[in-house]
């Protein structure tokens, strides 16, 4: 069963080169006393897709948001530990959290346009950021965020109607072309196929096969298929621990750990 | 005294009837052969009670309506009457006096005539009292049959009662509804009488207002009754003036309440900001009149403008705006907080800036639920009167120079009703005119903004 999960790449292709993008060391996150995240340490690297699995409430989603800070929006969290990207720490009374933002683009579970048109949901980023000079320049970011979203062909005659109009798929591609518009070097996806029909989740997944050549994508999933498909390398967090962490292939061909093989044969979680 | 007499009879009854029902019920369920009723003993208890209660309760409303009728008219046939007076103040003295006595509010006569009056009073108010309590009894016994009658294990008392329920909740509904209805219908008449003897032209566009209460009624001028002055002064002072202050205020603090203020401080201050709407508007009225029309008038004088006067459109309009702030931030504030989190995150996760987020993106999407609360408190604005009888005046000015006095439509009407004319005279029915013109325009405002809401809500599931 474990051995017809068939990944995209091979482990050949998958080989880590250079420095990590985002190096994460002892990471620790509480909410207020409760300790969400216990002591993880991972290295991500760029042009690939890392996968984060585990049952529910095992922490990987408060993982994936201490990446860009979003966890600073609770009040009662709080984190130890250091996250460099490219070598600089991110939690550093000198980062400014706009400008990590804005290399490290986030795209959430339910699809959120903002409820504006296509264009000025693109637009949105662009312009906090400073991005374009003229009409013209911003014209084209929003045009080149949406091919690269896979979303141009189908919006290109209706860009001025609302972005909440579009189906649940497209709106998701939306956000995920919302992302891309300011540029990023990391992308954070936290169950982006979560609230989707199986059709939409297949665009969205060769989607983020396209994007890999550009960014590090970082993606939670509840899907072991969808781990297994879409991603290079793989972390299994169970209680708040990193459990195991390596390719994909792998993880779901040979797990190390007794507590993964048991979560991927689906004997829990 | 006796009026009480049905509603004691119709609880006393009622009470009895559910008792008993309810003792029945559970021999019913001790006797029947699976021990079970259609409907809890309770449903049998309020059935009876309804039955018993309800005809004797409504009997009891009608007859206290008509009993004083039947008593005067039963004295008035004895022959103690005859030498009344046939009509005028004098016989209605006599009469009360003679009533007042027999039912015991007054312990003694003082118009002699009364006295040989007491007693038929006395004895027609007997006779009543005793067909009424018999009436009653006898309503209640045709109940109790009834409900005992139909009584049985396998009754469905339950749906029934509910069904009564359901019908003193919907009369209840109707009350309101009703009155609505009577106020618009009473205004309407009013308003048509006022326009038979004064032109809806000159009223709707003439510039000048100054009714002449003295003047007859067959010479009406209608120039005297040009209400633009009035429609001027409520809209500059409640739409204008009272939103200049009221909407950045509110929308600032309501930002502030639901973005930046922890959630102890909010717990206090957003009580706090609705006890303003609380305040009796005559307080405002007196801090507008006392405190801010002086204070207004001294800058005013201490830059050089002497005529300002004591009385301004400006300290009604800043107080009227203070009054309406918490109508403002409260539906800004729930419309904000509607906004859902994850328009908030999807913008931070950007990296806009709270401000930016704010501004771009909390502010749109609350938008609708913002401008109806702006439209509900210009309707509440428009419909004040304390504040600007208090602090801006009588004085029709058509003017838009803020530190003159000046008027509303609601001011008028209250000057206008209380004014010396007689009720059929133009300047007393011009009050109707101006309350239907009032009317209209806040039910407007009010279907607008509950229209803009409903839209709001559908946005968000």
């Amino acid at each position: 069963m474990v051995t017809e999960q068939t990944p995209m790449t091979t482990p050949a292709e998958a080989e880590p080169k250079g420095e990590p993008k985002i190096r994460a060391t002892d990471v620790s996150v509480y909410y207020g006393d409760k300790k969400a995240i216990d002591q993880v340490s991972i290295d991500i690297h760029t042009e690939h897709v890392t996968a984060f699995i585990g049952p529910s409430g095992c922490g990987k989603s408060t993982f994936l948001r201490s990446l860009n800070r979003m966890n600073d929006t609770i009040p009662s969290a709080r984190m130890e530990g250091t996250i460099e990207l490219d070598g600089e720490d991110i939690y550093h009374s000198g980062m400014d959290v706009v400008q990590l933002r804005a290399r490290v683009g986030m795209v959430f579970q339910k699809p959120n346009p903002f409820p504006k048109s296509i264009y000025e949901n693109i637009a949105y980023g662009p312009r906090i950021h400073g991005l374009a000079e003229t009409k013209g320049e911003l014209d084209t970011i929003v045009e080149r965020s949406l091919q690269r979203a896979g979303l141009w062909e189908e919006v290109k005659d209706r860009i001025e109607d609302s972005g909440t109009a579009l189906s649940g798929g497209q709106q998701q591609r939306l956000c995920i072309a919302r992302a891309i518009a300011v540029d990023p070097e990391v992308i954070l996806m936290d169950e982006p196929c979560s609230a989707l029909d199986p059709i939409a989740t297949a665009k969205i997944e060769e989607l983020i096969d396209e994007l890999r050549g550009r960014y590090a994508i970082v993606i939670v999933t509840h899907s072991m298929q969808q781990a297994a498909r879409v991603s290079q390398r793989t972390a299994f967090f169970h209680l708040g621990h990193l459990v195991e962490y390596g390719h994909t292939s792998d993880i779901f061909t040979n797990p190390r750990q007794r507590r993964t093989q048991d979560y991927i044969t689906g004997r829990y979680g | 005294m006796s009026s009480a007499i049905p509603l004691l009879l119709a609880i006393g009854l009622g009470l009895a009837g559910w008792l008993v029902a309810r003792g029945r019920a559970w021999k019913f369920r001790s006797e029947a052969a699976g021990g079970r009723l259609a409907s809890l003993p309770v449903y049998h208890a309020w059935y009876a009670a309804l039955w018993i209660g309800g005809p004797v309760l409504i009997f009891g409303v009608i007859w206290n309506a008509i009993r004083g009728n039947l008593i005067l008219q039963h004295a008035l046939a004895s022959p103690d009457a005859a030498g009344l007076p046939a009509f005028g103040m004098r016989r209605d003295a006599i009469l009360r006096e003679a009533q007042n006595v027999a039912s015991g509010v007054s312990d003694r006569v003082i118009i002699p005539e009364a006295e040989g009056l007491v007693e038929p009073f006395r004895e027609a108010a007997m006779l009543y009292d005793g067909i009424g309590i018999a009436v009653a009894l006898v309503l209640a016994l045709i109940g109790a049959v009834w409900v005992f009658m139909r009584l049985k294990p396998g009754f469905a008392a339950r749906t029934k009662v509910e069904r009564g329920v359901l019908s003193v909740l919907f009369l209840a509904s109707l009350v309101a509804i009703l009155t609505t209805f009577g106020i618009f219908i009473t205004l309407v008449f009013e308003t048509i009488r006022f326009f038979g003897m004064v032109s809806p032209i000159d009223f709707l566009f003439g510039t000048h207002w100054g009714p002449d209460p003295m003047a007859a009624v067959s010479s009406t001028d209608g120039s005297r009754y040009g209400a633009i002055p009035l429609f001027w002064g409520t809209i500059f002072i409640g739409a204008i003036i009272a939103m200049i202050v009221a909407i950045p205020l509110g929308l600032m603090s309501a930002i502030y309440l639901t973005q930046y203020a922890n959630p102890n401080l909010r717990k206090w201050i957003k009580p706090a900001l609705e006890i303003l709407a609380g305040v009796p508007t005559v307080v405002y009225g007196y801090f507008a009149a006392l405190t801010i029309a002086p204070a207004i008038r001294e800058i005013a004088t201490s830059v050089g403008i002497t005529n300002a006067s004591s009385e301004s459109a400006l300290a009604a309009g800043l107080v009227m705006g203070v009054m309406i702030i918490p109508f403002v931030s409260s539906m800004a504030d729930d419309s904000i907080a509607a906004v859902p989190q994850a328009m908030r995150d999807g913008s931070l996760a950007m990296g806009a800036t709270t401000n930016e987020t704010i501004r771009r993106v909390l502010i749109p999407a609350a938008l609708p639920g913002i401008v109806a609360g702006i439209m509900l408190a210009v309707s509440r604005a428009i419909g004040e009167t304390m504040i600007v009888v208090m602090a801006a005046g009588y004085a029709a000015n058509l003017s838009a120079n803020p530190l003159e006095a000046m008027t509303t439509v609601t001011v008028q009407i209250v000057a206008m009703l209380t004014g010396e004319a007689s009720m059929d005279h133009p300047a007393t029915l011009s009050a109707f005119a101006l309350g239907f013109v009032l009317f209209i325009i806040t039910l407007i405002l009010n279907v607008i903004a509950l229209r803009v809401v409903k839209r709001f809500r559908e946005a968000y599931e």
